[in-house]
């Protein structure tokens, strides 16, 4: 676009008070840009000023006032560019007059004194009119033909019930189930937990309605005995290949190569063309992941359901339950499937079970229920128990639990089964279970009955619990060049889980969505739920990638990453690095863009050594114009020349924190400068190259905690970034710059009081190191 | 389906409530493209998790999320936000609803700066309902730092007072408008969410433990509040009656829930938050002592049993089964003891301690209220979601009492049936 610039400052909330207005218009004056102040930019009055110049023209606008955090839509324009320089709560708001006084009239041009506060100012106008010279609107990236066909993983509760959501909301959807029919473990249950109001009774099982609901939809489509063999593309147009189950195809996805295998006899990394041959041989019979299936089904968007198996126990690792050896210690999924058959009756002799001992944990000293429980073992024990009682009026049923859990309105439920005199409720520890002539014994010790107490029963039941498939199988196959199943499942306990408490549906896989069972213990009624959402986030995406948008957390966004590939050397970081697995590279190592995976972090530009990758309105070019625009003063400008440090902060939390900084009226460090950045894994290290070739004496990143617990919205950049600014360390080290020099803080949003003391302290350190040795060259 | 589509259908969605259920569902919604009305009755966005120091297990601050979704708001013109709205009224059929919202005054209007001018001028103090009365603010006041919107608010307690001319004064942008009235707005919508929430259960009201009589008994929630960086202690964990850094604490589990003569019904989310709160205390105080009274445990899942299991390992957390009886308060220390009995053996306990946190429960917001839509309650309180019917529906706690990752999920598809409403009306 041919860009007419406008700048723009304003003079309210005390920012003409503390600065020299008429100068800061003077830096863009020099430049040849008309400037223009007001003295409450935001008002009606100042808002119109701003719109007669659009209407005349003007497209690129500098506004150097609050931040843009407020006045988000005060002061945004249809097709102009707007960048918001935050005078306000990044300069004067945070660097109080009283700190950093402004010069008298003998002080000024004297060579010695300087105005901190202005030059902050102008350096932060400077580098938003860089900016926007090198920024441009974003344009939507479109797929060539979109499905809204929604694909099911699964077939039981969930699926059922997340294609019905789907379909009811307009959607064409289709289950694939790999059993011969729909339902799952549904089907093998006598009642139901409760389901709603008032929450204290069992009902009769759902899922003979949920079945023919389903086959009867004009909108679904079912598919049984059919499992995926491979999930190619990006929302919006994934090409989906199905099959029967055991069967083996071309179209079955490839795996990675493991790592060892990348390597040749003496150790060193194979290069791409001899690792992809390598990857061939070990995924013989099988095409390549950039091979589409001709035959393959179009698909937007995909929700996995395909939930759970009962745990299955380590050799012996139930053995003082005798589970294994005595035919009537069963688990509860056993023992529905003896409920749901008639009464029931012991597996060894076929005898009437009138005394049953329900175990809920596993005990050993611990009151950790059994593996993979939840809070569905307690509810399915009790459920389980009633039967016991509705079979046969005289019979007994004992739980032996450490924590009763029925939490929420299923406590009501809890409570009812409590008014039953013969159901026994005890927390206690099992600790045997042996054969005594024709029944069982069972010792428990620390009840609520006794101390060390012996139960005869004609049947133990232990509460185990219920195992993501997803532990045994990727499931969704995708054919991803990062490999087949979502990442890092590990950390959730093999669940297909998300890390975030506020986003639950967001995981590192674009437009899948993982649901029920599959992604932690749950009940019906919550797995229902679940399904729901996973419906709505699935139809959400392919309204998103046909609007050309990305999903959630930069939701709207319509940028994406733009490959310059002339200039590609192959070397696959930004394909093992996106944190979305966005990239599939080809036999060379060229990375294949997926953009509607993408959700625009950034990450792969901040990998790139080449710089190739960039995205409209942020790129290599914009961020490094705007540390270039910073001015570095030397001993040529003044006797003592101050210190600029560059920081570079994630905008999702650490911009906000130092926006409640400025609000809070806390100061900090006059000689550093800002540059909000996408998330840190977008931070490339040639900016802070730049920085200190300039002359500028630190640089630091603040941005997200990382670990197990990781709040960085996109899951790896800040960990990625505190990789590369290891590395960095080195390489300033070559150069004879102190390591010291470079440094990350992770901080949290409401770390905001902690902010100025960790800005200070690295100044200090700085101050302390003495000025970059490459000033003033 | 054969439906009388004649009416004029709204397409938009009307969500009532601005807490992290509504605010998950509007935006949800939106974001597959729909118009979403977004009612709070506070000034402010966030709701009860805007007030909570960290989420468990991950032990997080809840603003990080909500700057997320206020991003997502700021980025999506199909979200409008009424604040200081309330529903009085919902009439209509699924697909084709009209409601009447009721607008309160701010005082303050879209001139706002932010700048703070007008609280400078107040001189008069207002209880800090946000601090749950602990401390006071300005009679003008910005609800906390990352509120949204970003506005101030001149409390209806000023007005007619000098002070509310001393703010109108101050503001140099002509922001503080003391005239601002009640009024009245009519939306058109398709369908409803209502996600009002809960109220900390009135610890007042369970007699034998003491809260209100005794000032070193407080609430979890105002334990939330202490921690909290903007807190009334600016994060400091200090007992009321001396500002002493407690050396021991207790927590009473089921203050208040699984309790016929209060709440019958579990709340979810006390046990997790003792747990939670536990490593506040043994943060800020490595020497403490914590004790914790239970009934169960209710830490379910695996990511809440290895919190649980991590708090276990802390050998200055000590728990104890046992529903707590009594409490009574040493008239010179001011310290108090709780009297439980140890539920398996029977032997009745003695602690004392500095300070004790009660961990009252969620009481639907509804309960007891005059329901301004065709909505159905339970005998607590909860509303009962009725898909056959559809076109209204509950999400979050005002569904039932669930943590804040159930909600969003249960939020997330209250969207979808919404949508559904739409489509099929």
């Amino acid at each position: 676009m041919d860009k007419k610039y406008g700048v723009y400052i304003c003079t309210g909330c005390g920012i003409g008070d503390a600065l020299d207005a008429q100068a800061l218009c003077g830096v863009a004056e020099e430049k040849g840009l008309p400037a223009k102040t007001h003295a409450f930019l935001c008002s009606k009055d100042g808002v119109e000023l701003l719109k007669k110049d659009i209407a005349a023209g003007t497209n690129t606008l500098v506004i150097g006032a609050c931040s843009r955090r407020v006045n988000y839509d005060t002061f945004s324009f249809e097709g102009c560019i707007v960048d918001r320089v935050n005078l306000r709560e990044q300069v004067v708001w945070s660097h109080p007059r009283s700190e950093f006084p402004a010069l008298t009239d003998e002080q000024k041009d004297d060579g010695v004194h300087f105005d901190r506060l202005q030059m902050l100012a102008e350096d932060y106008l400077k580098m938003g009119l860089a900016r926007v010279e090198k920024v441009d609107l974003p344009q939507p990236f479109k797929v060539e033909s979109l499905s809204r066909k929604i694909l099911v993983i699964g077939g039981g509760m969930t699926g059922m019930s997340a294609a019905l959501d789907a379909a009811n909301a307009g959607y064409p959807v289709t289950i694939v189930e790999k059993e011969d029919v729909l339902g799952g473990h549904a089907r093998q249950w006598r009642a139901q937990l409760p389901l709603g109001d008032p929450y204290d009774r069992l009902a009769p099982p759902l899922v003979d309605a949920k079945i023919k609901a389903v086959m009867s939809h004009p909108n679904i489509v079912v598919k049984t005995e059919t499992v995926v063999a491979r999930i190619a593309g990006e929302p919006g147009e994934f090409v989906v290949t199905l099959k029967k189950p055991g069967e083996k195809i071309e179209f079955d996805v490839p795996y990675p190569l493991p790592d060892e295998m990348k390597l040749d006899e003496k150790g060193n990394e194979l290069d791409a063309e001899a690792q992809h041959k390598k990857y061939m041989e070990y995924n013989e019979g099988k095409t390549d992941i950039l091979t589409f299936d001709p035959n393959g089904e179009l698909f937007g968007a995909v929700i996995l359901a395909a939930g759970w198996r009962p745990y299955e126990p380590d050799e012996g690792e139930f053995e003082r339950f005798g589970f294994g050896k005595l035919p009537d210690v069963v688990s509860n999924v056993q023992f529905e499937e003896i409920a749901k058959k008639g009464k029931i009756v012991r597996p060894s002799d076929g005898r009437e079970a009138k005394s049953v001992v329900f175990v809920q944990s596993p005990g050993g000293g611990d009151d950790a229920d059994f593996a993979y429980a939840g809070a569905v073992t307690s509810l399915v024990s009790l459920k389980q128990a009633k039967y016991v009682r509705s079979d046969f009026p005289e019979a007994k049923a004992y739980v032996f639990y450490q924590h009763m859990r029925t939490p929420g309105l299923s406590e009501n439920f809890y409570k009812r089964i409590q008014q039953d005199p013969g159901i026994f409720l005890s927390k206690g520890e099992v600790v045997s279970v042996s054969q005594n002539g024709g029944g069982l014994v069972v010792e428990a010790d620390n009840t609520l009955l006794g101390e060390k107490i012996r139960v005869h029963a004609d049947m133990v039941v232990l509460a185990t619990g219920m195992v993501p498939v997803t532990k045994d199988d990727p499931v969704i196959n995708l054919a991803y060049r990062q490999g087949p199943g979502f990442r890092d499942n590990a950390l959730f306990d093999d669940y297909a889980d998300s890390n975030f408490i506020c986003f639950p549906y967001e995981t590192q896989r674009t437009g899948i969505y993982a649901a029920g069972g599959i992604r932690r213990a749950m009940t019906v009624e919550e797995s229902m739920e679940d399904a729901a959402g996973a419906a709505l986030k699935a139809i959400q995406c392919l309204e998103s990638v046909n609007r050309g948008v990305s999903v959630h957390p930069r939701s709207g966004d319509m940028t994406f990453p733009d490959f310059f590939f002339q200039r590609c050397v192959q070397c696959k970081r930004c394909t093992e690095e996106c944190p979305f697995g966005a990239l599939d590279d080809d036999e060379r190592g060229t990375p294949k863009p997926n953009p509607t995976r993408c959700r625009r972090c950034g990450t792969c530009m901040g990998a790139c050594p080449e710089r190739i990758i960039g995205f409209a309105d942020y790129n290599i070019d914009s961020i490094g114009s705007m540390v270039k625009a910073v001015g570095v003063p030397s001993e040529d400008d003044y006797e003592e020349p101050p210190l600029r440090i560059l920081g570079l902060v994630c905008e999702n939390d650490a911009y906000p924190a130092l926006d409640m900084v400025g609000l809070n009226r806390q100061s900090y460090s006059a000689e550093v400068r800002f540059i909000p950045v996408r998330c840190l894994g977008s931070v490339n290290v040639i900016w802070i190259k730049d920085a200190l070739s300039q002359g500028m004496d630190g640089v630091f990143l603040l941005g997200c905690k990382h670990g197990d617990d990781y709040q960085c919205h996109f899951v790896k950049g800040s960990e990625l970034a505190d990789t590369r600014m290891r590395k960095i360390g080195e390489a300033l080290s070559s150069l004879a710059l102190e390591e010291e020099r470079v440094a990350q803080f992770q901080v949290a949003i409401d770390d905001y009081d902690k902010l100025p003391k960790i800005i200070n302290d690295f100044v200090e350190v700085i101050e302390g190191l003495g000025p970059n040795p490459f000033k003033g060259f | 389906m054969t439906q009388d589509k004649a009416a004029p259908a709204s397409q938009s969605i009307m969500v009532v409530g601005g807490g992290i259920s509504g605010l998950t569902s509007a935006l949800e919604a939106a974001e597959v493209g729909y118009e979403v009305f977004l009612i709070e009755k506070n000034p402010y966005l966030g709701g009860r998790v805007a007030q909570l120091n960290q989420y468990f297990p991950k032990l997080c601050p809840p603003t990080c999320g909500l700057e997320i979704n206020f991003r997502r708001i700021k980025d999506n013109p199909k979200i409008h936000v009424l604040s200081m709205a309330e529903v009085i009224s919902v009439k209509g059929t699924p697909g084709d609803y009209a409601a009447r919202v009721k607008l309160m005054p701010r005082y303050v209007n879209e001139n706002c700066t932010c700048c703070g001018a007008c609280a400078e001028a107040c001189e008069a103090e207002i209880s800090d309902e946000f601090n749950f009365g602990m401390g006071t603010t300005k009679g003008a006041y910005l609800p906390f730092e990352m509120a949204f919107p970003a506005r101030y608010v001149i409390s209806s307690q000023i007005i007619g007072t000098e002070d509310a001319k001393r703010c109108r004064e101050a503001c140099k942008y002509d922001a503080v408008d003391l005239d601002m009235e009640e009024r009245q707005i009519t939306l058109k919508i398709g369908a409803v969410i209502w996600a009002t929430g809960w109220e900390p259960y009135d610890a007042s009201r369970i007699d034998n433990l003491g809260f209100g009589l005794y000032p070193n008994i407080i609430t979890n929630m105002m334990m939330e509040r202490m921690a909290a960086p903007n807190g009334p202690t600016r994060g400091r964990i200090l007992r009321p009656s001396d500002d002493k850094e407690p050396a021991s604490i207790a927590f009473v589990q089921c203050a208040g829930s699984r309790d016929e003569n209060h709440l019958p019904y579990c709340s979810y989310i006390c046990c997790m938050a003792s747990l939670k709160q536990a490593t506040y205390v043994r943060e800020r105080y490595p020497e403490a002592r914590i004790y914790i009274f239970y009934i169960d445990l209710r830490a379910p899942g695996y990511r809440y049993e290895k919190f649980y299991k991590k708090i276990k390992e802390d050998e200055n957390v000590f728990f104890i089964k046992g529903k707590v009886a009594e409490v009574s308060e040493d008239v010179e220390t001011k310290n108090i003891t709780v009297v439980a009995e140890n539920a398996v053996s029977g032997e009745k306990i003695h602690q004392t301690v500095d300070m004790v946190v009660l961990a009252t429960g969620m009481q639907p917001t509804a309960a007891g209220m005059d329901l301004p839509a065709d909505l159905k309650l339970s005998a607590e309180g909860f509303f009962i979601n009725d898909f056959e019917k559809g076109g209204v529906f509950a999400a979050g706690c005002a569904n039932k009492p669930a943590d804040v990752v159930s909600c969003n999920q249960n939020a997330t598809g209250m969207a979808l049936k919404a949508i559904q409403t739409l489509v099929r009306a």
